[in-house]
Formats: structure tokens, C-alpha cells, sequence
């Protein structure tokens, strides 16, 4: 005879109400195990949805004030005593293009020689008339680069002699650091990156309304900078990124989409489609930083492509990029029906005219959406542009994709690790806030020309 | 110059033999006394591959071999003292390449650095253009032949998709060839690390200590996998305890439980950490988690460093959680709606139905979805090189920092390309580990997770 609750004959060896209370008892039990679990899944769900807006939060709340930067607003006179040139050359008659180039240059080699931090001091001056300043405390405020914005200025306009102009002069990282108050004003002198006399300056200048926050375009004009960390901007990273992401949608994207073709269009059931099939199925799952590996071995030290160079980066990015497409690319094919095919061939098209005209125009949207998910990964990628050396440090634009240069996310990796981090903090979490807008426009790129595509058909 | 030369050539002769081939297809046709094989259009296409395949293929022999010849061009210039020494013999082809491209060179040149230096630069532009001539002789011969072949009978579709087929078929050996490469070039570099070290020594070792590349100092060093073995698999289950538990059941209540309204919100912001790089993960624990967690466990009394094994393992657990909750969602909901609503008719509730019927069916699937997720945490990189603290020692605290395979991977190769200490040949042999080790969770889980559909289908 069974003993357990559940085959306990009925009726016999318990009273009615008993049995009522006992599986009314399990009932409630079951009931609050089912409330429990629907908490798991919703906290579960809750966790997830709350990281994601911790973590942008916390990305707004550091990155969004590296928008803005203090800049001196001053009244720059170039003034005779200082700036002590010859007048611009003119290109003389019976002057040898040649010699007046050389003329020039010489003429702009001078320019260069002139003491610009004293024309920058004299103007600092001027703005905080009664403060006494040491040339050291004045180099420290303006950001380095400045005389040369000056310089070219002057190179521009030699009719400036002697005038006096209004100019926006970028403050040091280390005058953005203070007065943003992302180092603890209490801290001691030798523990602050500024000096005492430089810290008393540049408050002065902020209450007096000389120094400014401007908005921060240097971040999107210029390439990173090491000698003027204030100036230091992305465009460099942007245009490598930009290269690289031209050759993986040059290269991978026709190249996916065929051998995607291939395997589910021509290619006969037998073991070494299986294989090719496992294979793509595995590459897509092999860590990334593999991929560097191969191409630190196979494009820079066998075929001897450049160092740091977007065409290598590219090419292996490509590699990594080519199973997602080809995966993506493969679903979508395998969901036009088979009517389709079927009409077709039906009316006498061969097996590529029924792929080319038919089926693969269909599929036009699903391509698009593994392209952009296939880009969008390949421009977060890090790890594999590490071991090809594109985290060399380049203060350049590159101008082809055979130059030095770096990306997006390894800037943002270089940026992390640099020794001014009062500084650097915040340009990173600015740097990733424009990586995740960049990364947002291309998915509402997709977006849209998803939908244009479908409303076509 | 040289590659804007070749590209307008193979345009030129793409463009001049599909228009050949069109107009002398259009004029057989019309005087043609039986109707056409193939339309005009092939016949262009078929006369356009004729002419640009010759070219191509002797464009790509001569960038394989230009490389080699220009050296033993060079060879029988340099003296054979010099081109008995390798060292001598490098320095020698420098100073050659710099003379050839016009620079000056330090030091006193040598007459037949000279010579050599005149010589590579006549044999370079002579080579380069002689195979310019010989590509388009050939392009042209093809669309002589070819534009003569053109008939009525001809059945220039058939050839024309023969082409196309066998396209296809190798873009889609590109993905086999990557894997080759991956493992080939592992392989020989590793082998290569494995002459400095024996096999056992780095297996079994149970130090990481490589030290500094000098330029005498081979064989320095001690090379022990296990600690970062032990770091990669610590990181990794740290990672899993987080993902899992929020992905499976993040997924199983969006599935079943929520209502279409949250789920519309919750699905994509799930789906967003997915799209986030992971370096934006790692900026992310450096800076906000790893802070947070030191904190939290000095309120309850346990030092937790801010880089730490933990710090690295959350946030890379956060990273995984919609890679675990879309692979179960998709497992999920391929249990048989017959299994559910057969549990749900005799009386379980939603929970038990979920618990007792639903996961044990999908159980070789989940696992299979897990094993994925473990092999995307060992190759994780950038996460544990910002945040794990670098700390390639064999400890199991995972308060404490640590290190990882990838990291040393980083570390080892950055920016490094001479290929011949042990200590950048190590991370090859890293590298193959970490791709064994994927390798083998990869194939067991796209096996059984296929195994797993064909069950239900």
C-alpha cells in the first residue's frame, strides 16, 4: 500500500475537512513558490535593466562636463616691442618663385622665434591687472599649443602689428582639473598639480569672467596630443576608425554574402559543406584577441604590412567580422520561402538568375542589419588592434590608411591609462560617450533604411 | 601611384570588354539565323572575366613574388662578406632601400651601396612596368579570344554562372582559410617558444615571471601557465555566477511572465548591453565598480582592492548576461507548446510547468548556451586587462588582484614585432592554449545545442 500523500486513498483514512486543509495548505505553499519565482525573474530583469542605467549614468554624469573647457577670453595686443619681425615679404619682381618661397620661410621661421608666451603673459596681464605674475604661473594657465594659435594668427594676418584683438585662449588640463573641482582643493602644495601663485590666478581670472567654459571642439579638431593634454582631441582615433570600417564593409560585407550564398544556396549536403559550416560556426565564437594574434603573425610580420597602420587593422577586423555576416546573412536567406524559388525557376530562370533577381533582393534589409551589427562590433574591438601596435601614440590625422593611427576604443583604453587622471577621467568617459553616439547612429542608419526597404516591397 | 595605375587598368579592362562583348553580341544576333543561347549582356560579362582574370592573376603572382626577386636582384650586388653575416646583410638592404627611395644615409656610402641602391630603384620601376604592359597584353589577348568565340550557339550564361559558382565557392574557403591561418601561424610561433622553453615548464609551471626582452637574455625568465590559468578560470566562474542567474531567469520571465509593455522596454535595453565594447565595460569597473566594491566590503569588513579578480569577473558577468538570456529565450521558446500546456492541464502552476517541464527539456540547450557564454569569458580581454590588476600570481582569493591568459597575451606582444625572444613567442603559445581551450567548448556546444534542435524540429 502506498504511503505517500498523494496516493493516500480518499475518503477512508481521512475526514473531509483534513483533506481540505492539507491541499489547501499545499496550495498556498505552490502559490507562494510561484510568487517567489516571478520575484527571481523580475529582480533578475530588474538588475539587468538598473546596470544599464547605472552604467550610462555614470557615463553622462563623468563624461558630459569634458564637453566644456575653460578658456582664457583676453584681449591679445601684438605689440611692436614684442613681436619683433620684419615685414611679411612681398614677392618682388624678377623673383624666383623659389626664392620667395624660401624668403617666406624664412619670414615664418622668425614669426616662430618670437616670444609668444610674453605676448600671452602681457595680455594675461592685462586681464588681471593687479595680480603679479611670474612667467612659470602664466605658462602653467595657457595650454601650451596656444602661441602657435597665435603665431598662425599672425602668419595669417601681419596686419595685426601693433593692434589689439579679442582671442580665446584654451587653459592648461591642470587649470580644467581645478576648477572642476576634480582634485581636492584642501590637499596640500606639493600635492597639487598646480602651484599656489597659479591656483590664486586662475580663481582671480574665473571670478573677474576672464576665464570661460567653452564648449570643447578641440575634442573633435584635433589628434591626440601629449605635450598639451587640454588640446587633445579624437579626430586622429576617428579617422582610423573610420578607414578601418571602410575595408571591413569593402571586404567582408561581399565576401560574407557570397559564402553565405554558397552554403545555403549551391552548396550540396555532404562533409566538406559540414565542415565549412562547423568551421564559420566556431570562428564566430573564437575570443577576439586570437584574431590579433593571426595578424600579428600572418599581415605585419609575414606580408610586412605597416606597424599601427588601419589597412592591417582593418584586414583582421574583416577576418572577425566575416562569420557574423555570414551567419546573419545565411537566417535571412533561410527565410524567403520557397515559393519564391519555386516561381522562379519555375519560369525558366536559372539557379543564379532565381538567386540574383529573386531571392537575394529580398534579403536586401537582413544584410543590412548584419552589415551594421558586424560594424558595429568591428568599431568597438579592441583587443585584436592592441597586438597589431595601434596603440602607438599618434599625434596625427592620418591621411591614408597605410599611416600610423589609432581607433575609437583603443583611444579610450590609451586615455584610461594616462598619468594625468584628474584630467583624463572625464575626456575618456567623453570619448566613450561619442563612441556609443557614433555606435547609436549607425544602428538608427539601419533602422531607417530597414524600414525604407520594406514599405518598398 | 603604383596601386591607382593598377586599379584604372583593371577598370579599363573591365569596362572596354564588357562593352566589346555587348556590341558584338547585339550585332550576331541580329544577323544570326536561329534565335541566341545567351542574351547580349553575357556575352559582355563572359569577354569582361576573359580580359581582367589574365591581368589579375599576373598582378597577384607579381605582388606574391615581387618581394623576393627585388631581393635577389639586390643580392648580386652586395659582396659576399657582407651577405654572409645576417646582421650585416639587414643593415646593408636598409641603407639600400633608403638610397633607392632618394633619402640620404648616415655614414660613408659604399660604391656598390650605391650601385645597388641606382640598381633596385631602375629594376623596380622597369619590373613594375613591364608587368603593367604584360597584364594588359594578356587582358587583351583574353578578349580577342573570347569576343571571337562569340556565337549563336554559345552558351555564355552557363559559363558565365561556372564562374560565378566557383566565386562563391572560394569567398566561402575564406572562412577555412582563416582558421589554417589561425592555427598555423600559432602553431609555428609556439613551436618556436617551445624550443626556449620545454612543453612541461609552461604546462605545469606554476610561476609567471617572463622578465624584460634583452638582447642576450633568451631562455630568462620562468613561464608557468597555471597562475594565469587559474586567473582566467576564477575571473570566469565569477563572471558566470552573475550572468547566469540574471540571464536565464531575465529571460524565462520576460518569456512567460511579463506583459508585452515591459517586455517591449526591457527586451532592447537587455539587448543594449550586448552592443556596448568591452572596453567601455572595463573603463567602467576601473573607474565606477571597482571603487564601489572596495567600498561596500569595507563596510562589512573584507578588503576587497578595486582591481580585483571580482571587480573583473562582475563586470564582465554584467557583459554577459543578454548573450545568456537571448541563447536561453531562443532555446526556450523551442520547447513544444504541447509539453507546456500538457503540465499546465493537469494542474501545475506557471512555475512548476517552468521548473519541472520547460528547463528539463531545454537542458541540453541551456548548457550548451552556457558553454558559449564560458568560452566568450575566457577570451574576454580588455574587461581584466583595465580592471584585474595585472597580478599573475597562483592565489584563490578573489578579493585580491589577479591576472589572465588574455592579459599576458597584451602584455607580452603590445607594440612588439621582433618575433624572437621567448618572451614575445609566449604569447603564441598562450594564445594557442586560449583557442584549444575555446575551441573544445565551442564544438561541444554548437554540437549539442544543434542536437538539441533537431530534437524539436
Amino acid at each position: 500500500m502506498a504511503t505517500t500523500d498523494t496516493l493516500r486513498p480518499m475518503g477512508h483514512s481521512e475526514p473531509k475537512d483534513e483533506r481540505l486543509a492539507r491541499i489547501q495548505k499545499s496550495l498556498r505553499r505552490r502559490r507562494s513558490a510561484e510568487t517567489r519565482f516571478r520575484i527571481y525573474g523580475m529582480s533578475a530583469v530588474a538588475i539587468a535593466c538598473g546596470f544599464v542605467l547605472f552604467l550610462f549614468a555614470s557615463i553622462m554624469h563623468d563624461g558630459l562636463p569634458a564637453f566644456w573647457q575653460p578658456a582664457l577670453q583676453v584681449k591679445v595686443t601684438f605689440s611692436p616691442d614684442v613681436v619683433k619681425v620684419a615685414p611679411k615679404p612681398e614677392k618682388a619682381p624678377g623673383q624666383s618663385p623659389a626664392e620667395f618661397q624660401r624668403a617666406n620661410l624664412d619670414w615664418q621661421r622668425e614669426v616662430t622665434m618670437v616670444n609668444w608666451n610674453r605676448v600671452i603673459q602681457d595680455a594675461v596681464q592685462a586681464a588681471a591687472p593687479d595680480v603679479e605674475l611670474a612667467p612659470r604661473d602664466v605658462q602653467a594657465v595657457v595650454s601650451p599649443n596656444q602661441r602657435f594659435k597665435l603665431r598662425d594668427m599672425f602668419v595669417e594676418n601681419p596686419g595685426l602689428l601693433g593692434q589689439t584683438v579679442d582671442v580665446s585662449l584654451l587653459a592648461s588640463a591642470n587649470v580644467d582639473v581645478w576648477l572642476k573641482n576634480n582634485i581636492d582643493h584642501t590637499l596640500g602644495d606639493d600635492r597639487q598639480q598646480l602651484s599656489a601663485a597659479a591656483r590664486q590666478l586662475v580663481d582671480r581670472l574665473y571670478e573677474n569672467g576672464t576665464i570661460k567654459m567653452v564648449f570643447s571642439t578641440v575634442l573633435f579638431t584635433n589628434a591626440d596630443s601629449r605635450g598639451a593634454s587640454a588640446e587633445a582631441g579624437l579626430l586622429g582615433a576617428f579617422i582610423g576608425s573610420l578607414y578601418m570600417m571602410i575595408i571591413v564593409i569593402v571586404l567582408a560585407v561581399p565576401i560574407g554574402v557570397a559564402s553565405a550564398i554558397y552554403l545555403e544556396e549551391y552548396a550540396p549536403r555532404n562533409k566538406l559543406t559540414d565542415l565549412i559550416e562547423v568551421n564559420i560556426n566556431n570562428l564566430a565564437a573564437v575570443p577576439s584577441i586570437v584574431f590579433g594574434l593571426l595578424g600579428a603573425a600572418v599581415f605585419i610580420n609575414y606580408f610586412r604590412l605597416p606597424l599601427s597602420a588601419p589597412l592591417a587593422g582593418g584586414l583582421v577586423l574583416t577576418l572577425m567580422t566575416l562569420p557574423t555576416i555570414i551567419i546573419a546573412t545565411r537566417n535571412s536567406l533561410k527565410a524567403v520561402s520557397p515559393s519564391i524559388r519555386q516561381a522562379a525557376l519555375g519560369l525558366g530562370a536559372s539557379k543564379t538568375q532565381m538567386v540574383f533577381h529573386h531571392v537575394l533582393p529580398i534579403t536586401y534589409p537582413g544584410i543590412m542589419t548584419a552589415t551594421i551589427i558586424g560594424v558595429a562590433q568591428a568599431l568597438g574591438e579592441t583587443a585584436p588592434l592592441l597586438l597589431i601596435g595601434m596603440n602607438a601614440f599618434v599625434a596625427t590625422v592620418p591621411t591614408t590608411p597605410l599611416d600610423q593611427a589609432t581607433a575609437l576604443p583603443v583611444q579610450i583604453f590609451l586615455w584610461e591609462g594616462n598619468e594625468n587622471r584628474n584630467f583624463f577621467e572625464p575626456r575618456t568617459a567623453a570619448a566613450i560617450i561619442i563612441l556609443l553616439v557614433v555606435m547609436l547612429l549607425l544602428n538608427a542608419v539601419a533602422i531607417y533604411l530597414r524600414s525604407r526597404f520594406e514599405r518598398r516591397q | 601611384m603604383n596601386s591607382i595605375v593598377i586599379i584604372l587598368l583593371l577598370l579599363a579592362l573591365l569596362s572596354v570588354g564588357y562593352q566589346v562583348g555587348l556590341s558584338r553580341g547585339r550585332t550576331v544576333a541580329a544577323t544570326a539565323q536561329r534565335t541566341m543561347h545567351s542574351r547580349p549582356n553575357y556575352h559582355g560579362l563572359m569577354v569582361a572575366l576573359w580580359c581582367i582574370v589574365p591581368a589579375a592573376v599576373v598582378l597577384l603572382l607579381w605582388a606574391v613574388f615581387s618581394n623576393d626577386l627585388t631581393t635577389n636582384y639586390i643580392l648580386s650586388f652586395i659582396p659576399s662578406d657582407v651577405a654572409g653575416d645576417p646582421n650585416l646583410l639587414r643593415e646593408a638592404m636598409r641603407r639600400i632601400e633608403q638610397i633607392a627611395a632618394g633619402f640620404g644615409v648616415i655614414g660613408e656610402t659604399q660604391a656598390w651601396e650605391v650601385a645597388a641602391g641606382e640598381g633596385l630603384r631602375q629594376f623596380r620601376s622597369v619590373s613594375f612596368w613591364s608587368v603593367v604592359v604584360l597584364a594588359a597584353v594578356l587582358g587583351i589577348a583574353g578578349l580577342l579570344l573570347m569576343s571571337r568565340r562569340i556565337a549563336p550557339r554559345l552558351r555564355a550564361r552557363n559559363e558565365f554562372e561556372v564562374a560565378i559558382r566557383v566565386l562563391l565557392i572560394f569567398c566561402s574557403l575564406i572562412a577555412i582559410m582563416t582558421t589554417v591561418g589561425i592555427v598555423a601561424s600559432l602553431f609555428s610561433e609556439a613551436m618556436r617558444f617551445f624550443a626556449f622553453v620545454s612543453p612541461i615548464d609552461f604546462f605545469f609551471g606554476t610561476v609567471w615571471n617572463p622578465g624584460f626582452t634583452t638582447s642576450g637574455g633568451a631562455g630568462t625568465g620562468e613561464y608557468g601557465l597555471l597562475p594565469l590559468l587559474w586567473g582566467t578560470i576564477m575571473i570566469s566562474a565569477i563572471a558566470m555566477l552573475v550572468a547566469i542567474p540574471v540571464g536565464l531567469l531575465s529571460a524565462i520571465y520576460l518569456a512567460e511572465y511579463a506583459s508585452p509593455r515591459v517586455r517591449t522596454v526591457a527586451k532592447p535595453m537587455i539587448e543594449i548591453l550586448a552592443g556596448i565594447p568591452s572596453v567601455i565595460y572595463g573603463v567602467f569597473a576601473l573607474v565606477t565598480l571597482g571603487p564601489l566594491l572596495s567600498d561596500i566590503g569595507a563596510l562589512v569588513g573584507i578588503q576587497i582592492r578595486a582591481t580585483s579578480a571580482l571587480t573583473a569577473g562582475i563586470a564582465m558577468g554584467l557583459m554577459i548576461v543578454p548573450f545568456v538570456s537571448s541563447l536561453s529565450d531562443d532555446i526556450i521558446t523551442q520547447v513544444p507548446r504541447a509539453m507546456r500546456d500538457g503540465s499546465l492541464g493537469i494542474g501545475a502552476t506557471k512555475s512548476e510547468t517552468i521548473r519541472k517541464v520547460v528547463l528539463p527539456a531545454a537542458l541540453p540547450g541551456i548548457v550548451g548556451a552556457f558553454m558559449l557564454a564560458i568560452s566568450k569569458a575566457f577570451g574576454e580581454t580588455m574587461i581584466v586587462v583595465l580592471a584585474a590588476g595585472n597580478a599573475p600570481i597562483l592565489r584563490f582569493n578573489p578579493f585580491d588582484a589577479a591576472s589572465t591568459v588574455t592579459v599576458s597575451i597584451v602584455n607580452q606582444l603590445t607594440g612588439d614585432t621582433n618575433f624572437a625572444s621567448p618572451q614575445s613567442l609566449v604569447a603564441f603559445a598562450l594564445g594557442l592554449t586560449l583557442f584549444g581551450m575555446t575551441l573544445v567548448l565551442n564544438v561541444i556546444a554548437l554540437y549539442v545545442v544543434r542536437k538539441y534542435r533537431e530534437q524539436y524540429e
